[in-house]
């Protein structure tokens, strides 16, 4: 007997048994399907995070200064000086020292944070500028009361006119508008959008404090990022004398955090398919046992017209395997029709995972073989006579 | 062909122990036509099942064309029984849910010849029965003598030399009898070693010899009944 003809008689015999084929499989296809659509959340919600992360590149290195257990510090035309040197490894260095200020326009006041910093600031951000220019190091020079404004301001102060060449209160004190940011957040309170940046050297007074909270760095390339980190560090070593004192975050370290935590959350979800497998194959092995005391007569006339052991075994075990692999298919459709629902509705992008499909079908028809096997192998040690007699 | 010797069939049930066959010797040679009669319980399916090689017995032996049966395995056993046998049961055994045609087919997928061939082999011996008109029926669709048919077909599409029937018209009317037992007359003419159990004396008429069964043991003396036989001719 030809596996062909086999795989011809499981066919006739899951027609013949449409309703039972179809509650035999709905285990493997809800155990695929959930697996496929965990599986694409799982990599939809980290591709959101990485790209959110990768937006602002991965060769940003950002260094906080706490001063802890440090009296010492470092100012911004040194560490300026260290990147021209590190030509090789630094591409750029913005300082950073932040605020809460509160903005006046004629009578309407808005509350929004401040950042003072440096033109390399807009390039290592990759913000762009939407009208009027980004702060440039001769502003710095001269401590120029200049501002430019996020655009939720514009919005809210300026009924989003364009209010570039325009003075506007900080904290009291009059600046010049010089420019406004290109809108990138959904521009609500408190987002991205909702802040103003002005010169490192005038944020200083303005904020009485002359102390930088924060750097950052643009590496020249992602791959140079993680020695670029080590470098800094180095170099801050030498003033804080104490690691407590500063610390460097590398994105593209992060990025490998969230890589590692992706790895994690997929063996966690192998381990729900496995468990979700093995009950679709234990509701399989049930009711192919039932299957084969049903069809006991049927092993019986078989076998007295000449059916071998093998033929038996060939025939349940085929179609074990047919049962699983059409449940798996249709796990595979249910999982990806999920999949794209998910990115339809915008709960995260949807991702595809091919690999994953092919693993899930692999297990379904491995659970057809370990599952089947027991019916077939029950099914095929009959005796003819026994099977014959049996009603 | 068929050769039994001191052969016994024992069931044990609990600490009684039957004998439904009880150390019996039967021979019966090629081309030979042979009806099993004898009262219900007398062992004649069980001696019918060791003979078809559907069952094994407890004791004694067993040769087919001059090989003890004991001496195969599973595989070749099946294979005996898919080349050498053709088997018709009372209840005629066929596959419920595929149709006439496909249960014919049945004992060609086994034999291992493909779709073509078997095709027209089922649809001749399905023919030679006359039932060329119900190939595609189910076996809920046919009579019960046309069902047998099927299953003669069935028994006869790889042409085995031995032919068995355990009571084959029992469920039948005497018209489907007729008709049945014409085409194991002819089958017999055409050479082929027929065994036949039956309690119906027009059966055992056409059989040109008697074997008597009570108790698992024989009744009489094969000689005896064919010569009572043919003077009573
Ligand atoms: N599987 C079995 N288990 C126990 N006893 C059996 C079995 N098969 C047959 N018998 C017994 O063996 C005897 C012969 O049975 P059987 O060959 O079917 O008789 P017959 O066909 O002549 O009516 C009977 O007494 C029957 O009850
Ligand atoms: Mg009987």
């Amino acid at each position: 007997m030809s596996l062909l003809q086999a795989y011809k008689m499981a066919i006739k015999s899951i027609m013949n048994n449409k309703v039972r084929s179809f509650l035999t499989m709905l285990g493997v296809i809800i155990g695929v399907g959930s697996v496929i659509t965990a599986v694409a959340f799982a990599k939809g919600s980290t591709k959101s995070i990485t790209d959110q992360l990768s937006e602002l590149g991965t060769e940003l290195i950002t260094v906080n200064i706490s001063m802890r257990n440090s009296n010492r510090d470092v100012n911004y035309t040194d560490l300026e000086e260290f990147t021209e040197q590190n030509a090789e490894l630094l591409a750029a260095m913005a300082p950073q020292v932040t605020g809460s200020v509160t903005l006046k326009n004629s009578d309407v006041t808005w509350s929004s944070s401040l950042i003072g910093t440096t033109e390399d600031y807009s390039k290592i951000n990759k913000k762009g500028i939407s009208s009027g220019r980004f702060l440039i190091d001769i502003d710095n020079t001269y401590r120029q009361k200049i501002v430019v404004l996020g655009s939720t301001i514009v919005k809210e102060l300026y009924k989003g006119q364009n209010p570039i060449g325009k003075n506007i209160k900080i904290n009291g004190n009059v600046f010049k508008i010089v420019g406004v940011m290109e809108e990138t957040a959904s521009s609500e309170k408190g987002s991205n959008d909702d802040r103003i940046f002005i010169p490192i050297t005038t944020a200083q007074r303005l904020l009485k404090s002359s102390r930088i909270n924060s750097y950052q760095f643009m590496a020249t390339s992602a791959e140079v990022s993680e020695l670029a980190g080590t470098t800094i560090e180095n170099y801050l070593f030498k003033t804080y004398k104490s690691t407590d004192a500063y610390r460097v975050t590398n994105m593209s370290e992060m990025l490998d955090t969230l890589d590692s935590m992706t790895g994690t959350m997929m063996t966690v979800l192998g381990g729900i398919a496995a468990i979700s497998l093995l009950v679709g194959g234990i509701g399989i092995m049930n009711i192919m046992l039932v299957s084969v005391s049903e069809r006991t007569r049927e092993i019986g006339i078989r076998m007295a017209i000449g059916a071998k052991r093998r033929n038996i075994l060939l025939q349940f075990l085929i179609e074990a395997l047919m049962v699983t692999g059409i449940g798996g298919i249709l796990g595979i459709i249910l999982g990806n029709l999920a999949t794209f629902l998910i990115g339809k509705f915008d709960v995260v992008p949807s991702v595809y995972s091919v690999e994953w499909m092919v693993l899930a079908f692999g297990i379904s028809l491995l659970v057809g073989v370990v599952f089947g096997l027991f019916p077939a192998n029950k099914a095929s040690k009959l005796k003819p006579i026994d099977a014959l007699r049996y009603e | 062909m068929i050769r039994i010797n001191e052969l016994s069939k024992k069931y044990e049930m609990g600490d009684n122990v039957l004998y439904a066959l009880d150390h019996l010797s039967i021979h019966i040679k090629e081309h030979e036509f042979v009806a099993i009669i004898g009262p219900s319980g007398s062992g004649k399916s069980t001696l019918m099942n060791i003979i078809g090689c559907l069952d094994s017995p407890s004791e004694g032996k067993y040769s087919l064309n001059n090989i003890e049966v004991s001496k195969f395995n599973g595989n070749e056993l099946a294979e005996i029984r898919n080349f050498q046998i053709g088997f018709i049961f009372q209840g005629y055994n066929l596959v419920k849910k595929l149709t006439a045609l496909e249960n014919v087919e049945l004992p060609l997928i086994y034999a291992g010849i493909h779709a073509k061939e078997r095709h027209v082999r089922a649809k001749a011996a399905l023919e030679s029965v006359g039932l060329s008109e119900r190939l595609h029926h189910m076996p809920s669709e046919l009579s019960g003598g046309q069902q047998q048919r099927v299953a003669i077909a069935r028994a006869l599409v790889l042409d085995p030399p031995l032919l068995l029937a355990d009571e084959p018209t029992g469920n039948l009317d005497s018209k489907s009898e007729v008709e049945i037992l014409n085409i194991f007359k002819e089958l017999n003419a055409k050479g082929n070693t027929i065994v036949v159990i039956t309690h119906d004396d027009s059966v055992a008429k056409i059989a040109n010899r008697i074997i008597r069964l009570k108790d698992g043991k024989l009744e009489q003396e094969s000689e005896v009944i064919e010569d009572e036989l043919t003077t009573s001719v």
